[in-house]
């Protein structure tokens, strides 16, 4: 059985794997450093598996995603929350809503849910990479969950570009890549939001003297 | 030049101008100038589109028919409008010291590219590039929303970018499988996310695939259109931001994100049977409505509550375009014109009222008629006009809209007249003492400009009364687009 499956499907596959696994690894991971290294590890393996469909199909728009890929969410995205994280002194651990260990379960609910959403689709796809929309789907929603329970700044916008990872993943999975032009502002509007973002990481610093958002629940009705 | 290449270079080039020389004196009034610019291009252009009907531009990557170019010109109208009322407004602003220099500079250059990045959005053929400019507005809008840089404002811009960054995160999911459809249909090429290929095609586009497509750009969307139940951020958006960013907010982000969603539902019909795609969009638009009808009388602030009747009428349009069919359509439409005109008149109103009570609690806000007749009248007649109290526009749309639910769809009726009946004992109920009442407010530096008030319910007055012919042409081609 093992053997009827290209090398380059199994690469893709191997590669996704390590994504969905760098998800979990975010979800789990208590301090900010390393957090921001597993997202720019998550991007590196997102640049490989990207990399890896390009040769197979020698589409040449992939090539460049995929440089795109590597410049931007390996290199300097985290290049950027690096430094913010050494400017405004936010080293301390990660506080999370839920547990670490309930977290992890919620995931794996999710990652199956994820999975037999995207079953159906798989099976239309005609993509050697076919089996990745499913996993490209439980990323995004690992993602949305990283974003739901933490309780920081940084690591909410940390949940917020895994997040775009996943969508990459899946736009490479399912078809392969976006038309070019559609790429490129996608990675323009994602390097404008980091950019905005830091902005606004020193106004709310300046003005509550921390980054934890639970200082930011004073808007409600009534 | 090209009468489409100036309308969207006019916004592009004088907010990169107003960035490089910053905030000089005649800075508002090239504000104004480039919005003034704008709407005739834009005016112009729906003349020859009206006479000549649909063209593209840039090859294929624009297009523009009779619906977009509607939406192009109440879009345009509002940014001019907006700009006249935001000269004085934030000169005040400036003077009672909330605002510094840079931070007007700031609001003018992000003003004149919100404009850009919608007019690129309504005209794009492209629904990739349709999913950048969308994010692209979020962004120029959100510091906009933290321009006072109090407490709460950055609170409201942080949720205003976190959950529309997230809700658009599901639009670009559902984009990539909308082009993963067409793909097998269409081919591996540039021209898969063209719009106007996409329709070409859209029977033979995979049902499995668009369902789970137009959920994900529904709910996607939708939190920009401020669709419960994922429209938390619109009320502090509205409320905390400044003024003039409210109104176009609310007048016309709102119906720029519902433009996006009406393109994908074209492509839903064609490709999935039952009216799949109107019944959901139904669903959330009487969702939507009712949520946003009971919460009203909680509000105490006064921008708050007429961000939540904002996201009460896009419940109303969502559900009139879910039911579909020319009298629907025709009414999603007139409604979508009516609202975005009268909430930004109200808007308008509402900012100098705050000016001069120097709150926007409505419970200190009082005796408006007395301290200046013109504010007062011009709030106490947008509020009747929103809650559609003939002979305003609102109400011939309501009515429409009303109708014909009670003909096609009878079980919603109850929800809509209970939920419109909760909504203008509600609103009405505070705006009266607003009005009327005992008052202690202060004088303005600089008079306000009232003009767009009047000109705004003027218009909307006019069009409860009487639609021009050439009014009605356009709003029933409009209407035929989307099928």
């Amino acid at each position: 059985m093992t053997a009827s499956i290209p090398l380059s499907a199994q690469l893709i596959n191997l590669f996704a794997s390590v994504i969905l696994l760098l998800a979990f690894a975010m979800l789990a991971q208590r301090r900010m450093l390393p957090l921001i290294n597993l997202f720019a590890y998550q991007g590196l393996a997102l640049c490989m598996s990207t990399l890896v469909v390009a040769v197979t199909t020698g589409q040449h728009h992939l090539y460049w995603s995929a440089g795109l890929t590597l410049l931007l969410k390996a290199l300097l995205l985290p290049w950027i929350l690096h430094r913010l994280v050494r400017k405004l002194h936010v080293r301390f651990d990660v506080e999370s809503l839920i547990n670490i260990p309930t977290t992890m379960l919620v995931g794996i609910v999710l990652v199956m849910v994820s999975f037999n959403v995207a079953l159906p689709i798989s099976q239309l796809s005609s993509t050697v990479s076919r089996g990745t929309l499913g996993i490209a789907l439980a990323t995004v929603m690992l993602a949305f969950l990283m974003m739901i329970t933490r309780t920081k700044a940084i690591p909410q916008v940390v949940g917020f570009l895994a997040m775009e990872n996943g969508l990459f993943l899946a736009a490479t999975s399912a078809t392969y890549g976006m038309p070019m032009v559609v790429e490129l502002g996608i990675a323009l509007d994602v390097l404008v939001g980091a950019i905005i973002l830091g902005v606004f990481f020193f106004q709310i610093r300046d003005q509550f003297d921390s980054l934890d958002i639970r200082h930011m629940e004073k808007l409600k009705d009534g | 030049m090209d009468l489409f290449t100036l309308m969207l270079a006019i916004p592009l080039i004088s907010g990169l101008l107003l960035t490089v020389v910053g905030e000089r004196a005649w800075a508002p009034n090239l504000n104004i100038i480039a919005s003034l610019g704008t709407f005739l291009a834009s005016a112009l252009l729906t003349y020859e589109i009206v006479a000549t009907g649909p063209r593209m531009a840039f090859g294929e990557q624009f297009f523009i028919d009779s619906l977009n170019v509607f939406l192009v010109t109440l879009t345009a109208f509002v940014g001019l409008t907006t700009s006249i009322f935001s000269g004085p407004y934030m000169r005040n602003e400036y003077e009672h010291g909330r605002l510094s220099v840079p931070r007007l500079r700031l609001y003018k250059s992000m003003f004149q590219l919100f404009m850009f990045t919608m007019l690129v959005a309504l005209t794009t053929n492209n629904l990739g590039i349709l999913w950048v400019t969308m994010e692209a507005a979020t962004l120029t809008t959100v510091l906009l929303v933290s321009l006072y840089r109090t407490a709460a404002s950055l609170e409201a811009a942080w949720k205003y970018f976190i959950l529309c960054g997230v809700g658009i995160a599901q639009a670009l999911f559902g984009t990539i499988l909308l082009y993963f459809a067409a793909e097998r249909v269409l081919g591996e090429s540039g021209n898969s996310l063209l719009w106007t290929h996409l329709v070409q095609v859209k029977g033979q586009l995979e049902p499995t695939i668009m369902v789970l497509s137009f959920i994900f750009l529904l709910v996607g969307y939708g939190t920009k259109v401020g669709l419960a139940p994922l429209h938390n951020w619109l009320p502090d958006a509205h409320a905390e931001g400044p003024t003039p960013v409210s109104a176009v907010l609310s007048g016309l982000l709102l119906n720029v994100a519902l433009y996006a969603i009406l393109r994908c539902k074209v492509l839903a019909d064609g490709a999935i049977p039952d009216n799949f795609a109107g019944n959901l969009m139904m669903g959330f638009g009487l969702l939507t409505l009712a949520t946003a009808a009971f919460a009203l009388s909680r509000q105490k602030d006064i921008k708050r509550m007429f961000a939540y009747s904002s996201i009460e009428h896009m419940g109303i349009i969502t559900f009139a375009f879910g039911m579909g069919g020319p009298v629907a359509n025709f009414a999603g439409l007139l409604h979508m014109t009516m609202h975005s005109l009268t909430k930004s008149a109200i808007f308008f109103a509402v900012g100098h009222a705050t000016q001069k009570a120097g709150t926007q609690l409505i419970e200190d806000i009082r005796g408006l008629i007395r301290i200046n007749p013109v504010i007062g009248w011009g709030l106490m007649l947008g509020t009747l006009a929103i809650l559609g109290m003939p002979p305003f526009g609102v109400f011939a749309s309501e009515f429409m809209i009303l109708t014909n639910a009670m003909k096609y769809y009878a079980w919603a009726t109850p929800i809509l007249l209970v939920s419109l009946g909760v909504a203008f004992a509600a609103i009405f109920g505070k705006v009266q003492p607003m009005v009327f009442g005992e008052t202690h407010a202060r004088p303005l530096p600089h008079a306000p400009a009232i003009t767009p008030v009047f000109v705004h319910l003027a218009l909307v007055l006019m069009l409860g009364l009487y639609i021009p012919p050439y009014l009605t042409n356009w709003f029933h081609q409009a209407a035929k687009m989307m099928g």
